[in-house]
């Protein structure tokens, strides 16, 4: 080790640091252990976050035959996600507002608040949305008509096909700031 | 046998540390801290109820989203004290909420948050917010309608954090909507990452407690000289210091026995909170509410301007937890005797006004519509026919009743409409159903011109009833 450190000076190149027993432990030590928290980590936030990137089905879901709803009316419609977990029970069903505008059109409304995603209600002699939780209201266009609410009731893409309204799966609209 | 057990005692002693372990509880503290110091006692005997009941708890509990609402129905009606562990566990939550918010009280009113223990000023308010976090995810495990929209509340709210607000309100999910995966998360969270992350905070917290020694009872004009502290605080321990357990720690141990039996009682006689309908989010007619301890919050932003409320939603609560965690950096010597320091009394008086005040408005919740009015009676409407009586029919049905009074019946949402007549004239009236204004809906498209004829008759007989006494003396004859 001297000698080597003394043919480096002797021909003007700068020694390499030199590693200790002590210190070729102690950063082998700290590579493995990062090595295994990576080993285990990678995979364990990858299992957390995952159903961040589960995509909706692309699948349109079928709401009634056209004729099962009256021209100017709007109800509730209870749709099931195909895609749900086997686990998920009564939970993978949810609602939505469905009206019926004329012969061929119609508007599927969220059933959830703009503001903090409370299910609105249909007050049918009124016309009226309201959420029960902060008094959100809304017309029955789903424009804000009164409250809190940011935002018009979220509308799902929707089509008449074969005779049977079919609408975009669920999905809960979130409200952002930007 | 007394020796025999004293020779089993000393032997465990020896190769265990039993007495090296419990020596941290006979350290030497200020002789005067006394009542006013049980509370932080009090809050971690609230956490080891709260462990102890979760624990038994999730013997029974299935964390799946289509089986914990039965799981939750056999604990309280068919499993042994099932119903009363719930209570112990809800009451248990309710008790912790309410014992670290006095201790933090306590802690900033005789200034212990100053030199040396902004630390333990610090790892307490992190604990606050787990312990607020710990009762939220709680309420989401009582698996009902109302904890399954509570979480689309929770999503809402977490997708108004500016840019990745999307990206948590689905990690909050579990997906793109309640499902499979919303239930067990929440579970996880409450019953593993939550208090094994507060176990490490409480064990540093009252490491920094030892370490720093428990603070002594201010005294007015005898302020904190980080340069001479800790020298002034030997001292003191040293002329009048009594060790922890047992001289000081029995009134811990009292009002914590006090703490357990009223937790103990309430669970008894009261019972858990109950179950709503099962977590069907089709079933639309739904009223979410917050436990009692958000329930302030909940009010706070039924009652904040529309404009800033996106902000505020994320802000607030930030700015909040921020400003408690500075308040050692910003304040950390000086006096500590509140008598001397008037703001912190009006800090504390003042925010326990304003969480008072917005509870009882979040109970009272006169914002949300009354969806349970009846239509009006005969009596209220003083008539039996004619265009009064089909205005007070009308009343009810375009849903005027929800947010209105009359005589006591129907809603708060918007102004008691008992004796309107007085107010608003003949054509105010119209302009203002017509057009709406001041958050209320414009009915003018969906009201025909008789039914809105009708309508303004009703509210012209809503008037105050004159009086003999108020009518000339002609009329008195």
């Amino acid at each position: 080790m001297n000698e080597n450190t003394a043919d480096h000076s002797s021909l003007g190149i700068e020694a390499p640091e030199e590693i200790t027993r002590r210190r070729f432990f102690e950063k082998l030590s700290i590579t493995l252990a990062s090595f295994c928290a990576a080993v285990v980590g990678v995979p364990l936030i990858g299992f957390i976050i995952a159903p961040l990137f589960r995509k909706p089905p692309a699948k349109w879901v079928t709401l009634g035959k056209v004729n099962e709803f009256q021209i100017g009316k709007t109800v509730s419609v209870t749709v099931i996600d195909s895609s749900s977990l086997p686990w998920a029970g009564v939970t993978a069903k949810s609602a939505i507002w469905l009206r019926r505008e004329s012969e061929t059109s119609f508007i599927a409304f969220s059933a959830n608040c703009t503001h903090l995603g409370c299910p609105v209600r249909w007050l049918e002699g009124a016309e009226l949305f309201i959420c029960p939780c902060h008094g959100g209201v809304y017309y029955y266009d789903g424009s804000v008509a009164a409250g809190p609410p940011p935002l018009p009731l979220f509308r799902y893409n929707v089509r008449v096909e074969n005779g049977e309204v079919k609408m975009n799966p669920v999905v809960v609209p979130i409200t952002t700031t930007s | 046998m007394k020796q025999l057990f004293k020779s089993i005692w000393v032997w465990l002693d020896d190769r265990i540390g039993i007495s090296v372990l419990l020596k941290p509880m006979k350290h030497i503290a200020p002789q005067d801290a006394k009542w006013w110091y049980v509370f932080g006692t009090a809050t971690l005997i609230a956490f080891i109820v709260q462990v102890a009941s979760g624990v038994a708890l999730a013997f029974s509990f299935i964390p799946s989203s289509s089986q914990a609402y039965e799981t939750l129905v056999f604990i309280t009606n068919d499993a042994p004290f099932g119903s009363f562990l719930r209570g112990l566990h809800y009451y248990g939550a309710s008790a912790m909420v309410l014992m670290v918010g006095a201790h933090m009280a306590q802690t900033f009113l005789f200034g212990a948050y100053k030199f040396p223990r902004e630390m333990t000023w610090t790892t307490g308010v992190l604990l606050l917010g787990f312990t607020l976090a710990m009762g939220f995810t709680g309420q989401l495990l009582r698996w009902d309608q109302t904890a399954a929209w509570s979480v689309v509340v929770a999503a809402e709210q977490a997708g108004r954090v500016p840019l990745i607000g999307p990206w948590l309100a689905h990690f909050i999910l579990g997906g793109n909507t309640i499902g499979g995966a919303t239930l067990s998360r929440f579970f996880a969270i409450h019953v593993f990452v939550l208090p094994a992350v507060m176990f490490g905070f409480i064990g540093l917290h009252l490491w920094l407690v030892l370490r720093h020694g428990i603070s002594e009872p201010p005294t007015a004009g005898k302020p904190v000289n980080p340069e001479t502290y800790r020298r002034e605080y030997d001292e003191l321990l040293k002329k009048s210091g009594r060790p922890f357990w047992p001289d000081l720690a029995w009134r811990d141990v009292i009002v914590c026995t006090g703490l357990i039996v009223a937790i103990a009682l309430l669970a008894h006689f009261i019972g858990p909170p109950a179950l709503d309908k099962p977590p069907d989010p089709s079933v639309l007619d739904a009223d979410p509410r917050p436990d009692w301890y958000l329930l302030w919050y909940f009010a706070l932003l039924a009652l904040i301007p529309n404009r800033i409320e996106g902000y505020f939603m994320i802000l607030g609560p930030v700015l909040i937890g921020l400003l408690l965690l500075i308040i050692p950096v910003l304040n950390h010597k000086g006096e500590r005797a509140a008598s001397r320091r008037p703001w912190a009394i009006a800090v504390v008086c003042l925010s326990v006004i304003m969480i008072g005040s917005l509870w009882i408005e979040g109970q009272q919740s006169p914002w949300s519509p009354n969806f349970q009015a009846l239509p009006l009676t005969e009596k209220v409407i003083g008539a039996t026919s004619g265009p009064v009586f089909e205005g007070a029919l009308l009343f009810h049905d375009k849903a005027c009743l929800n947010c209105h009074l009359i005589q006591g019946h129907g809603g708060r949402r918007g102004p008691d409409l008992t004796y309107i007549a007085d107010k608003l004239t003949h054509d105010n009236m119209v302009i203002r159903i017509v057009n709406g204004g001041n958050n209320m809906p414009a009915f003018g498209s969906s009201l025909k011109p008789q039914e809105l004829d009708a309508l303004v008759a009703f509210l012209e007989s809503c008037k105050r009833p004159i009086r003999p006494q108020d009518q000339g003396p002609m009329a008195r004859k």
